[in-house]
């Protein structure tokens, strides 16, 4: 009978606090287009999998008279669920609850589910919609936040680390997204900046939107701080999946095998690729012809579009992407595409994940601009990125493969495993028309009739250079191939990778140029 | 989802002349000019606290042209060589953006 009663009673204490911050308040968040912290939570995990912990955990700030108010969860909801039956962890802030605000007790919830993550070797996923710091609680808040970035820093690499912008994320709240590897925003609803519209304008002086500022759209096309863009939560949480069925649960484990499946567009490359070095087309479709049912989850699509990441399968096996895309900007390597790449290849490297380079570049984008905003420092990520990392690294050069971006591009010289080439590559320390106005200046400068010359002399640098023939036989290619053989050896090439051993001397870490 | 047919424009890299799409922010990007050495321009956006000096003023080396307070901070505004003001663009209490021309020196 007791019994009874005190489950009745766990039941009816269960279900006030569930309320977060009241109908009130839920009503204005759904009038605001947003799901509630525990809809997503739900939309996100297996159905009935979700266990939440800390249920009953209130805050503790005692000033501005706060201890007459009562906070359910503390606004946030923490705790472990399943996706594709496997376990990962999960936290949800509550917008409902006083703006989702972070205090103390706040933040102990979601290191307490960190440490959990990175103890259990799970994935976490942290879902933002906070105001920011809570004021009433003073310097508590700072310290709650540090202890998040301290944790992210610490399970960085360990485990994959998932941050969802779902309503505003502001102040330091932005730097614990900034350090997990993948951050998903949503338009109209993703709001995230250091100082908002309207300290920006009392100081000074500038007027700007939100949304302008620091809006879904901005921060995938711009600024670069987010991976996937949605224009739904509903459309969000699909990325979400689709994203966790390509990486492994920790760095100690390899990404899920699927059942090989065979490409469903065939590769028909005189379709897709233009024989004129020039011209241009999409390397996207070169992705999907070589990948298991044509299935390729491009991230960062809209950011530095020279040059194109993201996840596909080859005989059922996860590979990383890396590709400069001749669609835009000729595929130029620049300052934000280094980066973007970069950094994809060191998360590659730490979760497993061979990467396959798919090179078609000019060289470097020139301009005063590039050369300021330190394309060297940058550029240099590439380098770094690519030498150190040990995962099975396989290149396939398909047209121009110029100058330093041939190195770069994850050449022998940095320790490529496989580095084929297709007939119409062009691996040359230059192109054609730049090399030949180089060596026959004096030529075609004495010449009677310049302009012909030296159209005669990039027609001889052609013959002689623009060809994978020269670095054939020096054996910095292994073969060249046909590009209908493409996948064909891309699966050989993975199959004997599968027990590569490539040791780097032992150290602490190394000084990438960040 | 991308038009069908994009309009290519050409893009030269090395003397070779492609054709590819640019970005928004390859085209929005800020062409560079060479600084000019007579225009002070305000190198953090903020408000004009407190102007030192007149048209016409000769001014030496170091001499303050202007207070700029931004970020809580009051900045003095410095005559980067002996010379004289020609003409002055702002006034006290007005807040200015970033990079805007504050006075102009001969």
């Amino acid at each position: 009978m007791s019994l009874k009663r005190n489950i009745l009673d766990l039941r009816k204490r269960k279900q006030e606090v569930q309320l977060g911050g009241g109908e009130k308040a839920i009503e204005k968040q759904v009038a605001m287009g947003k799901k509630t912290a525990r809809e997503r939570i739900m939309s996100i995990l297996d159905e009935d999998s979700f266990h939440e912990y800390d249920l009953f955990v209130e805050h503790t700030a005692r000033d501005f008279d706060m201890d007459k108010k009562v906070l359910h969860g503390d606004g946030v909801i923490i705790g472990t669920g399943t996706i594709y039956n496997q376990p990962v962890c999960i936290y949800a802030q509550d917008f409902t609850v006083a703006g989702g605000s972070l205090g103390l007790m706040h933040a102990r919830k979601i290191t307490k589910i960190m440490d959990h993550a990175l103890k259990m070797r799970v994935p976490l996923i942290g879902i933002n919609d906070s105001g920011g710091a809570r004021i009433q609680e003073g310097v508590n808040s700072l310290a709650g936040y540090g202890e998040i970035f301290y944790r992210n820093t610490k399970a960085s690499g360990v485990i994959p680390q998932i941050s969802v912008i779902l309503g505003p994320c502001a102040g330091g709240a932005v730097y614990s997204p900034a350090l997990t590897d993948f951050v998903f925003v949503v338009e109209n609803i993703s709001k995230m900046f250091i100082t908002g519209p309207s300290v920006i304008k009392t100081v000074l002086g500038e007027e700007i939107s939100m949304e302008e500022l620091g809006g879904a759209r901005v921060h995938s096309e711009i600024t670069g701080n987010a991976h996937f863009f949605a224009e739904s939560e509903d459309q969000c949480f699909d990325q979400i999946k689709s994203l966790i069925s390509f990486i492994p649960w920790n760095n100690t484990q390899k990404a899920r095998k699927f059942p090989p499946q065979e490409p469903t567009s065939s590769l028909n490359v005189e379709e897709i690729v233009p024989s004129d070095p020039r011209r241009p087309y999409d390397i996207r479709d070169i992705i999907r012809a070589v990948s298991d049912s044509s299935e390729f989850l491009e991230i960062m699509e809209n950011f530095a579009r020279n040059i194109v990441i993201g996840f596909g399968r080859i005989k059922g096996e996860t590979v990383g992407f890396v590709a400069n895309q001749p669609k835009y900007l000729a595929g130029v390597l620049d300052c934000d595409s280094s980066d973007k790449a970069a950094r994809f290849i060191r998360y590659c490297d730490s979760f497993n994940i061979p990467i396959v380079t798919l090179e078609d570049m000019p060289g470097y984008l020139p301009g005063v601009d590039q050369e300021h905003a330190g394309v060297i420092r940058h550029g240099a990520k590439l380098l770094y990125a690519y030498s150190e990392a040990t995962v099975p690294k396989i290149t396939v050069i398909l047209r121009k493969a110029y100058g330093g971006g041939y190195i770069a591009m994850n050449s022998r010289h940095l320790g490529a495993d496989f580095v084929f080439a297709w007939p119409t590559a062009e691996i040359a320390v230059m192109g054609p028309e730049g090399a030949a106005n180089i060596v026959f200046r004096k030529e075609i400068a004495e010449a009677e009739n310049p302009d012909e010359v030296r159209k005669q002399k990039i027609e001889e640098y052609k013959e002689k250079f623009a060809n994978p023939f020269v670095a054939a036989a020096k054996g910095y290619i292994d073969e060249v191939i046909e590009p209908a053989e493409t996948r064909a050896r891309l699966i050989h090439s993975l199959s004997l990778s599968d027990n590569k051993v490539d040791a780097r001397p032992a150290k602490k870490h190394g000084i990438p140029p960040f | 989802m991308e038009e069908s047919t994009p309009k290519y424009q050409t893009f030269v890299v090395n003397s070779a002349k492609y054709k590819t799409l640019y970005t928004k922010k390859f085209e929005t990007r800020k062409k560079w000019e060479r600084p000019n050495p007579f225009e002070i321009r305000s190198y953090i956006p903020g408000t004009v606290l407190k102007m030192c000096v007149k048209t016409g003023q000769e001014v030496k080396e170091g001499e303050c042209l202007l207070i700029l307070e931004a970020m809580k901070m009051e900045n003095k505004i410095e005559m980067p060589f002996d010379g004289k003001i020609k003409e002055i663009h702002v006034e006290e209490g007005v807040k200015i953006p970033k990079d805007v021309i504050m006075v102009t020196i001969e």
